[in-house]
């Protein structure tokens, strides 16, 4: 089995996560409840993972990094507890439904919304940010980097755009982060949400929102706090404030793991281990008879995929075929990002998503390579011209 | 008497975060003292309470002084 589908989640991950996780069932209590060693040695480790993100982030307090299911779960926190009906939001086409379903709630609230288009290749003006700006606009909430073509957005550019109008700068850095930079203070950010199963190879059920200090988020859930206990309110001190319930110990100490690794490795070689894989490929089927490529391939910063069609057939049919002939794991469809598949205009054909990892190898792109031309020899014939 | 009481400088906190960067910060300049639950002759927002022994109050302060942490209350207790 090939993956190639790392943007969905980190199937391929250093080993000591798994081991972290079981390690924790044996060694861990319940994080924050009492003081018995067990409950102790979870509290020691949920710490040390929230000083990892704030240093991987530059969030100068690791307070304000508050664990949360996912991105999507962070995403809600952040939008529903910045922003309130009569509120103006930019927004871009390049968003996930996890962006773009809180915000077309929060609109039928009473929120207004601009979601600023792209264009052919998945790119956003950047003049329209401030053509969008109206008297009661509050913020921008956006992708770091599009799940559909790995192009990145300038969000330094965009957090000194926000900076100068007052407005929050909240980021979905679901595919971005352990591979981009990301510098809460250099580049404005109010709220970084992230998910653990991705760039940062921690398990699933991990994520979380990183708060600047002068940033406060209403909370979506209250309820048990491990603190205040005689309190008919939730506790407002962060992390407190922004996590109620028992936290996903394993997980975190498995996302700990990951960034102990991602820390050890360097972020900037992750990424560049990655995209020379994409690279590889991108080059590989690029003059290969009916491939079809999109996005920006001369963006200034990008994530490891590769998005593409072969000629007018299915996109779920490439990746089933892939799949079922060649043990290769991509990812077809719409991505849960409509806007921007009405960009690229893949709408009703969907594209094969390949996404790579820094633990893939140069034989799995070469072996992936070959499969697109063998598949595109039974389109076209076998000695069809490029 | 489960066990002798000595007399110990008890800090309280906010949030568990709170406490748990104390016990790592004391552990990084051997500051002694360890978490306890919170005794009940005091009340404090988070279930942690950092006790140390009465000699080492003025090395808690420095601690506190040093990394910014802000403890909730500081008490002098017999436990």
């Amino acid at each position: 089995m090939i993956y190639f589908d790392a943007a969905a989640t980190s199937f391929l991950k250093p080993p000591q996560v798994k081991q972290a996780v079981c390690e924790a069932f044996d060694t861990m209590g319940s994080p924050g409840r009492g003081a018995h060693p067990l409950s102790l040695a979870a509290s020691r480790t949920v710490l040390q993972c929230r000083e990892q993100l704030a240093q991987l982030f530059g969030l100068p307090d690791p307070a304000r990094v508050c664990f949360a299911h996912n991105a999507t779960d962070a995403l809600n926190t952040a939008i529903f507890g910045l922003f309130a009906p009569g509120d103006h939001i930019i927004t871009t086409a390049l968003e996930h439904n996890s962006v773009l379903r809180p915000l077309y709630r929060l609109e039928e609230q009473g929120a207004q919304l601009t979601i600023l288009p792209a264009d052919a290749k998945g790119c956003v003006n950047m003049e329209d940010f401030a053509r969008a700006l109206r008297p009661n606009t509050r913020g921008v909430v956006c992708t770091q980097a599009s799940n559909v073509t790995g192009n990145a957005l300038p969000i330094g550019q965009i957090g000194a755009f926000c900076r100068e109008h007052g407005l929050y700068f909240v980021v979905d850095a679901s595919q971005s982060a352990g591979v981009l930079e990301i510098d809460m203070v250099r580049q404005n950010i109010s709220v970084l949400c992230f998910t653990g199963h991705k760039g940062l190879f921690g398990p699933q059920g991990t994520g979380g929102l990183c708060v600047m200090p002068d940033i406060e988020v209403r909370p979506l859930k209250v309820g048990g706090s491990g603190v205040y206990s005689f309190m008919h309110h939730h506790p407002s001190d962060y992390p407190t404030a922004l996590e109620a319930g028992t936290l996903n110990t394993a997980g975190i100490a498995g996302l700990l793991a990951g960034l102990e690794f991602i820390a050890a490795t360097g972020r900037e070689n992750i990424h560049a281990r990655e995209e020379q894989l994409a690279q590889r490929f991108r080059i590989g089927i690029a003059q290969v008879r009916g491939v079809r490529l999109y996005g920006d391939e001369h963006a200034p910063e990008r994530t490891a995929v590769v998005a593409m069609n072969l000629g007018d057939e299915d996109a779920g049919e490439v990746a089933d075929v892939l799949a079922q002939d060649y043990g290769i794991c991509t990812r077809a469809g719409a991505h849960c990002a409509p806007l921007m598949h009405q960009a690229l205009g893949t709408v009703e054909q969907g594209l094969v998503r390949f996404s790579f990892s820094y633990f893939n190898t140069e034989d799995e792109i070469d072996t992936a390579i070959g499969a697109i031309r063998e598949l595109s020899g039974r389109l076209y014939g076998e000695d069809a011209p490029c | 008497m489960l066990r002798k009481k000595e007399p110990c400088v008890v800090a309280t906190f906010a949030t568990t975060t709170a406490a748990m960067q104390t016990e790592q910060a004391a552990r990084e300049r051997d500051v002694p003292g360890r978490l306890i639950p919170v005794p009940r002759e005091i009340t404090a927002g988070c279930g942690l309470a950092w006790s140390a022994p009465q000699a080492a109050e003025d090395a808690l302060h420095a601690l506190f002084a040093q990394t910014g942490i802000k403890p909730q209350e500081i008490h002098h207790l017999m436990i």
